[in-house]
């Protein structure tokens, strides 16, 4: 079936607390037709590989703001490719540093959205790089 | 390969069971084939509805019955369902946020479902999904409703039993005594005890819940306990925990058939697989063209809608006479 809505989890890992950006993304999302999985603040990226297994999401998006992204990111990447999800795609956003976006992109984020990116372009994204999965 | 999908579910494998769902919940045929060899598996698990109006607290609710199952070493699932936007089909599923401390037990499983256009406060697979869920051996199966109203009552008649959580200040006595959501409830559940006022909802709603005893043979509502928790807390969570363990030893006790509840369920599913069989009969093209012929006559007020639902059934059961 090609027309299910696709889900998107939306996660905050690490330790800082604005979670404005995630919230609007994930309304934003919500008006584009996705099915948004919201799991709030503090995660760890044993707790979002494990929220991303168990609802089977297509996407996972990642807002971070803490300076962690290095620690943190290629963690829950390893941790879904562990898990056998690396049909999942994975995707960032808040406030990371130009020169990080590769080593980022090689430890399996497919993107990393800065400040100023309009939903659409995240929809848009989303759509066109979604793997279609088999089971 | 769906069969080994439904296998590896049934042994153990979180991802399978994750993928399963999906399935299922598309309603692929993959899906429908591993129903098929999964459903005499399930019947076993507890099947707890827990529904109330948004905010009540159900979600943190399920989650503090869910610490203290596991306390206990029972694996638990959960369905936790939240509407779907009419307008773009999208939707926030936000229940897991109150569910995240149980994130990564591995027999916890936390499943978010838009409610996809379905009324009453489920979505069309829920009852599938718990199933499977079943079939894979968790026990104790939660289904959380969306945040319902007065009379999303459907989940009564898929679970086990049925809690409805409420919240103190949610109205006074008459609330209590309105026909709906409370009638269908078995145990009732005042939330947030921590708060002023809860006790005298408690009270309120005790009396509400107790009807005539001289209604003779007519349908009754049921008569629920009335508890108070806080899932904040903790308070009243355990007593919680117990009431429901009790409700499942009389399912038990109601023998092979599951009773009534299970006949119910039984009735909830087939109708809705029925509906959407004969739906996607309708839909096949060979009968397009008489199908909007029909649709344009009811629009037009030609024909009336009873007279073109039975023309539409004759035509599907005039196609199968001819296979």
């Amino acid at each position: 079936m090609t027309d299910r809505p696709l889900k998107v989890l939306i996660a905050k890992p690490g330790l800082d607390g604005h979670d404005r950006g995630a919230k609007v993304l994930a309304r934003g999302l919500r008006d584009e037709g996705f099915e948004v999985i919201y799991t709030g603040l503090r995660q760890t990226p044993e707790m979002v590989v494990s929220a991303a297994l168990q609802e089977d999401v297509d996407v996972v998006g990642l807002s971070i703001l803490s300076g962690a992204h290095m620690t943190l990111l290629p963690k829950i990447c390893a941790g879904l490719r562990e898990q056998g999800m690396d049909d999942v795609l994975v995707t960032a956003g808040g406030i990371i540093p130009d020169d990080d976006i590769p080593a980022l992109e090689q430890a399996g984020v497919s993107r990393v959205f800065g400040p100023g990116t309009t939903i659409r372009e995240v929809a848009e994204f989303i759509r066109a790089n979604v793997k279609r999965r088999e089971v | 390969m769906s069969a080994s999908l439904a296998e590896r579910a049934r042994s153990g494998d979180r991802r399978a069971l994750a993928r399963l769902l999906t399935e299922v919940e598309n309603r692929t045929t993959a899906g429908e084939q591993a129903l098929r060899a999964l459903y005499p598996l399930a019947g076993r698990a507890h099947l707890v509805g827990v529904t109330g109006a948004p905010g009540s607290g159900k979600s943190t609710l399920v989650a503090a019955l869910t610490g203290k199952a596991r306390a206990a070493g029972r694996a638990v699932a959960v369905i936790a369902i939240d509407p779907s936007s009419p307008i773009t089909g999208g939707a926030i599923l936000g229940d897991r946020v109150r569910m995240q401390i149980h994130a990564t037990d591995s027999d916890v499983f936390i499943r978010s479902m838009a409610s996809r256009g379905h009324a009453g406060g489920l979505a069309a697979s829920t009852v599938a999904a718990a199933a499977v869920m079943d079939a894979a051996g968790f026990g104790l199966i939660f289904i959380e409703t969306v945040g319902t109203g007065q009379s999303e009552v459907e989940v009564a008649a898929i679970a086990d039993t049925t809690v409805v959580v409420q919240a103190p200040d949610m109205g006074d006595e008459v609330q209590a005594i309105k026909a709906g959501l409370l009638e269908v409830a078995d145990i009732v559940v005042v939330n947030k005890s921590d708060r002023p006022g809860a006790d005298r909802a408690a009270a309120q709603l005790t009396v509400g819940a107790h009807s005539d005893r001289a209604a003779g043979d007519r349908p009754r509502p049921k008569r629920p306990e009335v508890l108070l928790a806080s899932a904040l807390t903790g308070a009243g969570v355990p007593e919680l925990l117990g009431a429901l363990d009790r409700r499942e030893a009389v399912h038990r006790a109601a023998g092979a058939d599951g009773g009534d509840a299970a006949l119910k369920r039984a009735e909830a599913q087939i109708s809705g697989i029925l509906a959407q069989r004969v739906a996607a009969q309708l839909r096949e093209p060979a009968r397009a063209a008489q199908r909007a012929t029909t649709l344009a006559a009811v629009a037009a007020h030609e024909i009336d809608p009873f007279s073109a639902a039975d023309r539409l059934l004759e035509l599907l059961r005039a196609d199968r006479a001819e296979d």
